[in-house]
This record gives C-alpha cells, sequence and structure tokens, in this order.
C-alpha cells in the first residue's frame, strides 16, 4: 500500500507538504551541507564497552537536515528502502517539527525504527538510491540518522504510542526465534488479533540484536522498548525453549498452534579449515560477542570468562568482524587487526563501522589471508601466517575475486583471532522435519512473495532463509509472512 | 519453574539434584543434556540428564563441584529454583541391540552413563559395568547402576573400594574373559582416552560421550568443537557422543584447559 503511486500522490499534495515545499527554493535546500552524526571522542569511546559511539542528532540539527530533501515527486529513496518506508513523508514531519507524527509514519511501515535507524547499511540501501545521490552526486540526505531522531524523539518523549489490536479472535500461533523477523511478524499478528507466543531458545529475547549486535552500536535498552511494547500488546515470551528439542511440531500442534513463523536465523558460524585452526585462542566471533554482549564476560561480576589478548586478529570484513575488532580495542587489545581478503572496496560492512574502527584505531591488513595457526606448548595461539592477496576479475556476486599470490607469506604475532567469514543457517528447525524443503545451502524454501514453506502451516522468514541478511529485510520478511499467513488462517476458518 | 525438589551429597564434592522440568523430562532421551544458569550473573553450564520421571515433570542432575559454576549450583536447596534451564540437548545415544555391552564410568561420569546402561539393558542387551573412582567417596550411583548391570566392577585408584587400579585395568579383565560388542565410555578425558586405546587393541567399537567447553548448547557458537577424523564437528550438535576411535583426545583436553587461568582468577575472587 505504502508503495502505491497514488497513495504517495495524495500524501504528498497535503496541504502541510505543500506549504512546507514553498517555504525553502530548492536551490537554497540543495547549497545545505549534509549534517554531521555527533559522536563520542574516538579515544575516550574506546575505554567503554558499552557506550553508544553514536549521541544522535539535536531537534535543529534533525529538522535542518531535514530540509535538504526536496520532497520528491518520484522520491526514488523509497525504492532503495527494502520495506518501502514513506520516507519523504517521514522526513517532512520532521522539517516541521512534528516528531511524534514522523515517528508514526516510521511505524506504518517498520516494528523497529529506532533499530534500523541505527544498523541499516544506509548508505547501500536509501540514501544510495536519493535524489542527491543519484543526480546531483552530492551527499544524500541522512535518512539513517533522521530515522533514529524520530525514534529515539518518541521513545524519550513519554508518548510512545502503542498501536491497537483487534479482539482476539482465539487463534494460536507461534514464532521461533526472537531475532527481527520474528519481533515484526509478531507484532503484525497480534495487531490482527491472533493469540501469538515467541519462543526463544535463548535465556534472552531479541537474537542477534541482544547477542551479536554490540551496545556501543545498538544498545540494549532500545531493543528492550520495543519487547516491552510488544508485551504491553499481548505477545508473550518463553525463552529457554527449543522447539524441535523442547517440544516438536506436533507437540505444539497438539497444544493447538495452528500455523509457525521460523525465524531461527544463520547461528551457525563458519571456520576456514585451516591447520591449527582449534587451538585455544581461535574462536567465532559468534562465541566472542555471545560471551561479551549476551554473557556479560567483560565484567568481573559475572560468571563467564572471556579471553583478553593484547594482539587481536579479526579475520573478515563484514559488520561481524567490525564488531569484534572494535570489542577487542575496548577490552584492551594494544594491536586490533582486521585481515580481509579482499579490500577496502568490497568490505561488506556498514561504511560508517569502517569509518569508526579506523578513528579508533582498528589495524587494516587488506589484501590477506590467514593459511595456518601456531600455538605454544599449552596450545594457546601465538602467531599466525599470512598469505597476501590479489585482485582478479570480478565474481558472481560482482566483487573482484581474490587470487593468491604465491610466495608471499608473513608472519603476524596474536594472542587471540577471531574468525567472522560468515554464518550458515541454523539447522536445528530443518533437521526435526524432515519433509521440509531446504535448499542445498541449508536455508528453508518458501514461496518468494508468500514466505509459506512446503508445509503449508510453516512460514518462514529473515536469516533462516536468506541466509545471513539485514535487519530490514528479515523485518520486512516478518510482515509479509504475516500478511500471507493471516490469508491462509483466515481462509481455513471460513 | 525449575524448581529444587529433591536434594543428595553423594560426597562433598558430588550430588544429586532432582529438578522440576516437565517439558524437558517428557522429550529427553539417554543420552541428551541440558544447559543451566543458576543465576543473572551465572554462565551457562552442561549437565547430563542422569535420569526424568516424565509424570512427576522431574529431571535428574548430578554434578561436582569443580569450579564456580558447579559450586554456586551446589549451593541451592530444596525449594530453590534454577534460574534458567534448557534442553534437552545434543543427540541422543543409539541404543540397539548388539549382545554384550560394557560400559565404563569415571567420577561423575557415570552419572550420563546410568541412563545409557538402562537403555541397553532394556534393549535385551547383557550389560557389565566398570565404575572407577579416586576413592571410595567418589563412587556414585552404585547401587542404581546394579540394578540395570549384569555384573558391576569397582576401581578405586587407592584400592579404598572394590579392585585397586584405574578403570582400564578392570575394562581389560573384562575383554580378555568374553566377548564384547561395544563399548561406552564417559568420564573425564584422560579416562576416556585410555579407554579407547584399549578397546581400539582389540577392535571393539567404542563411544565416548565428550565434556567439551560450551556456551549456547545450540550450535552457534562453537567454542565446543572437536576434531573427530579429521574433521571438526560442534560436540553439542553433532555429539556429545562420538567414535571414540576417532576422537582426537588430546586435542579434546587442550581445549578443555582454554580458560584455566581465567577460572583460576574467577575461583579466588569466589571464595
Ligand atoms: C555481529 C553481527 C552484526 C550485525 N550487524 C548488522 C548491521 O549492522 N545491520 C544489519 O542490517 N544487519 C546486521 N547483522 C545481521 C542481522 O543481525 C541479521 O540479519 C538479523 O538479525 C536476522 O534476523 P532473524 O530474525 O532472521 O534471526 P536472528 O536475529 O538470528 O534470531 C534468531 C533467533 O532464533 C533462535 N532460535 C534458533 N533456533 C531456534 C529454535 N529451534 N527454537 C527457538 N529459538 C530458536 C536463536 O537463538 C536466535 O535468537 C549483524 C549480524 C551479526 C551477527
Ligand atoms: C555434554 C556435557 C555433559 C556434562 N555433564 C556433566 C554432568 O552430568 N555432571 C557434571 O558434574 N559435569 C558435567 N559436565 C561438565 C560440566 O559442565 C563442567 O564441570 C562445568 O561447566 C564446570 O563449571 P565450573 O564453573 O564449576 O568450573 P570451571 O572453573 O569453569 O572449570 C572447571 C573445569 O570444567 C570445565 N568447564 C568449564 N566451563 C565449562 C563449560 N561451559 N562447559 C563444559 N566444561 C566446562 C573446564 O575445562 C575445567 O576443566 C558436562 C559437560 C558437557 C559438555
Ligand atoms: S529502514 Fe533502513 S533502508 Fe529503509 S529507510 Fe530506514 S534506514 Fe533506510
Ligand atoms: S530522494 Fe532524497 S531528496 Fe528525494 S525525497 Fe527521497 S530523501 Fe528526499
Ligand atoms: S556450545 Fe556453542 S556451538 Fe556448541
Amino acid at each position: 500500500m505504502s508503495t502505491n503511486k497514488e497513495y504517495l500522490q495524495n500524501e504528498r499534495e497535503k496541504e502541510w507538504r505543500v506549504e512546507l515545499r514553498k517555504k525553502i527554493a530548492n536551490k537554497e535546500r540543495t547549497a545545505k551541507e549534509r549534517v554531521r552524526m555527533n559522536e563520542m571522542d574516538p579515544f575516550e569511546r574506546i575505554k567503554y564497552q558499552n557506550r553508544e559511539v553514536n549521541l544522535g542528532l539535536t531537534a535543529e540539527q534533525a529538522q535542518a537536515e531535514a530540509a535538504r530533501c526536496l520532497d520528491c515527486p518520484n522520491p526514488t529513496c523509497m525504492e532503495g528502502c527494502p520495506v518501502s518506508i514513506n520516507i519523504p513523508k517521514f522526513v517532512k514531519y520532521i522539517e516541521a517539527g512534528q516528531f511524534l507524527d514522523a515517528a508514526k509514519a516510521l511505524k506504518e511501515t517498520s516494528a523497529l525504527p529506532a533499530v534500523c535507524g541505527r544498523v541499516c547499511p544506509q548508505e547501500k540501501q536509501c540514501e544510495s538510491t536519493c535524489f542527491y545521490t543519484q543526480k546531483m552526486k552530492k551527499d544524500p540526505v541522512a535518512i539513517g540518522y533522521l530515522e533514529r531522531f524520530a525514534a529515539d524523539y518518541e521513545r524519550e518523549s513519554g508518548f510512545m504510542s502503542i498501536p491497537e489490536v483487534a479482539p482476539s479472535n482465539g487463534i494460536k500461533i507461534a514464532a521461533i526465534g526472537s531475532g527481527p523477523a520474528s519481533l515484526s511478524f509478531a507484532g503484525d499478528m497480534i495487531k490482527l488479533g491472533y493469540d501469538v507466543t515467541v519462543f526463544e531458545a535463548l535465556h534472552e529475547i531479541g537474537g542477534v540484536l541482544k547477542y551479536g549486535i554490540p551496545e556501543f552500536r545498538l544498545p540494549n535498552k532500545i531493543v528492550d522498548v520495543e519487547l516491552n511494547n510488544l508485551k504491553k500488546m499481548g505477545v508473550k515470551f518463553v525463552n529457554n525453549f527449543i522447539v524441535g528439542k523442547t517440544v516438536s511440531f506436533d507437540d505444539l500442534k497438539a497444544e493447538g498452534f495452528e500455523a509457525f513463523f521460523v525465524a531461527s536465523g544463520a547461528g551457525l558460524p563458519r571456520f576456514m579449515g585451516i591447520p591449527g585452526e582449534n587451538y585455544n585462542g581461535i574462536l567465532s566471533s559468534n562465541e566472542y560477542l555471545t560471551r561479551v554482549n549476551l554473557m556479560n564476560a567483560a565484567s568481573d561480576e559475572f560468571d563467564t570468562p572471556v579471553i583478553r589478548g593484547k594482539n587481536v586478529a579479526v579475520i573478515g570484513g563484514g559488520n561481524t568482524a567490525m564488531d569484534s575488532v572494535r570489542t577487542a580495542k575496548r577490552l584492551g587489545a594494544e594491536r586490533a587487526m582486521i585481515i580481509y581478503r579482499r579490500s577496502r572496496a568490497e568490505m561488506p560492512a556498514r561504511v560508517e563501522e569502517v569509518h569508526h574502527a579506523e578513528e579508533e584505531g582498528i589495524e587494516f591488513i587488506n589484501l590477506a589471508n590467514p593459511i595456518e595457526y601456531f600455538a605454544d606448548e599449552k596450545g594457546k595461539v601465538n602467531r599466525m601466517r599470512v598469505q597476501r592477496m590479489g585482485l582478479g576479475e570480478p565474481d558472481a556476486s560482482g566483487r573482484r575475486r581474490p587470487i593468491v599470490l604465491e610466495g608471499s607469506d608473513f608472519d603476524i604475532p596474536v594472542d587471540l583471532v577471531i574468525v567472522a567469514v560468515g554464518v550458515s543457517p541454523n539447522p536445528l528447525i530443518p533437521s526435526a522435519l524432515s519433509d521440509l524443503k531446504v535448499s542445498k545451502w541449508g536455508t528453508i524454501e518458501v514461496g518468494e512473495e508468500t514466505m509459506q514453506s512446503s508445509i503449508p502451516q510453516l512460514f518462514a522468514g529473515g536469516d533462516i532463509v536468506r541466509g545471513g541478511a539485514t535487519v530490514i529485510l528479515a523485518m520486512g520478511d516478518g510482515r509479509k509472512a504475516a500478511e500471507n499467513m493471516h490469508e491462509y488462517l483466515q481462509s481455513k476458518h471460513q | 519453574m525449575n524448581q529444587i525438589v529433591e536434594k543428595v551429597l553423594f560426597s562433598e564434592k558430588v550430588a544429586k539434584f532432582v529438578v522440576e522440568a516437565p517439558r524437558i523430562a517428557r522429550s529427553r532421551k539417554p543420552g541428551h543434556f541440558v544447559i543451566l544458569r543458576v543465576d543473572e550473573k551465572g554462565e551457562r553450564i552442561p549437565l547430563t540428564i542422569a535420569g526424568a520421571d516424565p509424570v512427576k515433570g522431574t529431571i535428574v542432575l548430578v554434578v561436582q563441584k569443580v569450579g564456580v559454576s558447579s559450586a554456586k549450583l551446589f549451593e541451592l536447596n530444596v525449594g530453590d529454583s534454577i534460574l534458567d534451564l534448557v534442553g534437552p540437548l545434543g543427540k541422543a545415544t543409539e541404543i540397539h541391540h548388539v549382545g554384550t555391552v560394557l560400559a565404563c564410568g569415571g567420577g561423575v561420569g557415570v552419572a550420563p552413563m546410568l541412563p545409557i546402561v538402562e537403555g541397553f539393558k532394556k534393549a535385551g542387551n547383557r550389560v557389565i559395568s566398570v565404575l572407577a573412582a579416586r576413592n571410595k567417596d567418589l563412587i556414585i550411583l552404585e547401587d542404581e547402576v546394579r540394578q540395570w548391570s549384569d555384573e558391576v566392577i569397582i576401581m578405586t585408584d587407592d584400592g579404598s573400594y572394590g579392585t585397586k587400579g584405574v578403570v582400564t585395568v578392570g575394562a581389560e579383565s573384562v575383554i580378555q574373559r568374553e566377548p564384547i560388542n561395544e563399548c561406552i565410555a564417559i568420564g573425564p578425558a584422560v579416562m576416556m582416552k585410555f579407554t579407547s586405546l584399549l578397546t581400539k587393541k582389540y577392535n571393539i567399537p567404542t563411544q565416548a560421550s565428550l565434556n567439551a567447553i560450551m556456551v549456547d548448547g545450540t550450535g552457534m557458537c562453537g567454542a565446543c568443537r572437536v576434531s573427530v577424523g579429521g574433521n571438526t564437528y560442534f560436540t553439542c550438535v553433532d555429539g556429545p557422543e562420538f567414535d571414540a576411535h576417532q576422537i582426537d583426545f588430546d586435542e579434546l583436553i587442550m581445549r578443555l584447559g582454554g580458560y584455566s587461568s581465567e577460572e583460576k582468577i574467577a575461583w579466588e575472587r569466589y571464595q
């Protein structure tokens, strides 16, 4: 509905927007510089594991930035957003100083704007298709910063709107996993009147938002506010519960659950399979980040230990790698290094995170790939061998393929290595359901538009379908699944 | 939830807890384990389900006090609750009719062995159990194991009970005496390593249940990785039982020491 041309046109022709457009000439708008995010000083921030780097925009900054947006008749920015947020509408509300309305406009399409404003790779999505980027070769409107501003404003105002919930229809449904896909699914289904239970294997609700992404990028309290809203709306959360293990799908059906949304994530870490990789002091980014974020291992009061390295190498160039290396820096590493087999330009991490990492003194050893690890007599890693890489022709993903430069090996002393070379789909659910159709990569196969799997009452979305994607894509899947499951259940109950 | 309904001290360092966990009690099978967290500050530790009563909705855990987390659990009493408890985890033991089964349990490893012994007995096998510990006080669950075994051999390092000697001495005496079709080894890694070397010599298929360090227990972190037959597996989802003759026990022992300095500091702080 939100992408509907006519609807967009009608919204755009509303009097307040027409007035606002007239207030400042486009020439003046485009002459303005893009706002800069207020940040904690790099030397100060690396002392704290749990303080957010980005401090947010002030109301004046946000309004000035919003004034840059031209309220385009054909807002191309929306094409870059996987859930087609009505960007000009919320941005113009900010320009007009109606921040709560801006937040409401965001919530028409996104369940977690405070999260997406912080973690979406905007430079590849909405901001990459902004008129400024595409036609004017200028810095795009800071859509992400503005999204965060509106959502934070609403939360801090104490006027957070809890969406209305339809009267209960008594139909029990379950969401499996409690990451962003399930949260947005649960929000939509509870609004439609379903009896929604979210089952989570870990002791905390939130999926990667809790155990993966660190506090300095996404504070837990922001996620908790969203969770509390869902609870207030009536969503039930059950932690320490593994569907397929604690109970089977048949058990849940016997308890009256009529349909399932599986969003169990891509939580299976990949290793490289090179010699010495099982030495102590070499761990997956999932293990490292889980120890620090979920188990609070960096705090003395908590029992879970974490190795504090002086020379830390993190293998990979994605968000997970950046989060790990910056965590290591904050836990006292003297040398915190990224070892990445391609060049900076191919790094899949958000540009802002790479930039922040550089400011924090992270060393980037690009075009390099580990080939072997060495350890002391106790089996603790103390050295790694790295091979230089060059860049060849672009591969299927369009990124230039790394090629080995023979005879270019060199050694780096290390006492902690974190492997962040990707994850595979979590096999728990597929292995519990023999008639579920899965791809050769282990992802659950679903209809692209319906999110329905080969088992009709089972829908799926997020990383278990996409194999390692983004928060916003996971949320989009949750919404699509909700819409289609609703249709499916309504026709069944006719 | 997860209330402790019974606590029995087997010795100063080993206790049995009967805990309310109705769903787990119904779905668990021999070989499964749980992960628990005693309190808000606690770590997640794996413990094998040593028994269950699906009607009462309880499971049995047998714990040895070895460090901070197990000591914290030890402090709990009847009426207290365990904050988080999740399971059943891991693959269940493959129990089948093979003939004669030799079950070797070392120390607290006898607890996870008990349901497996029961399973093999009920599947119609002849079961010979060897229980080994440092001394008499550390021999646990003898009567329960006897109930499901055709014969029980007790071994203690100091000779304070049963025969003096390590587990392999008892096991080898049985192997030399009669044909054994399958062997199960559960206990400290070193004990499993030598049991495995012994049965390899006699070509007896052997399963060992590994106690790798774990965090989540769902295959998400890789802390529990072990090398089996040259490939890396995750103990929590691919195990905990593996073909003992293929396991790289030296690597397992090395990895179990991965956090020893951190554990020592934590223990000193705790005391
Ligand atoms: C360190 C890190 C940083 C990232 N940074 C970004 C970023 O900056 N921007 C971005 O857009 N994306 C980022 N991502 C990716 C993003 O977090 C994921 O794409 C997203 O979280 C996927 O959501 P999901 O709902 O599919 O599952 P997840 O968030 O993975 O949650 C799945 C949950 O299901 C649970 N579960 C699994 N099996 C079962 C079962 N059988 N029963 C019950 N529960 C089960 C798991 O315990 C888990 O909590 C990052 C990922 C990581 C790991
Ligand atoms: C599948 C499985 C089943 C187990 N079943 C039992 C059981 O039935 N009864 C029992 O007493 N013990 C069992 N254990 C071992 C038990 O989990 C550890 O003794 C316990 O975690 C130690 O914690 P701690 O803080 O008391 O000791 P620590 O001071 O942390 O460590 C002491 C020793 O325990 C090992 N250890 C530490 N943390 C872990 C961890 N998270 N996971 C595994 N080992 C660890 C260390 O290698 C060290 O040797 C099992 C382990 C596994 C993997
Ligand atoms: S959800 Fe993400 S992609 Fe969409 S507008 Fe917001 S920041 Fe941009
Ligand atoms: S494309 Fe850019 S300038 Fe145009 S409406 Fe979208 S954000 Fe505003
Ligand atoms: S304990 Fe984390 S993967 Fe096994």
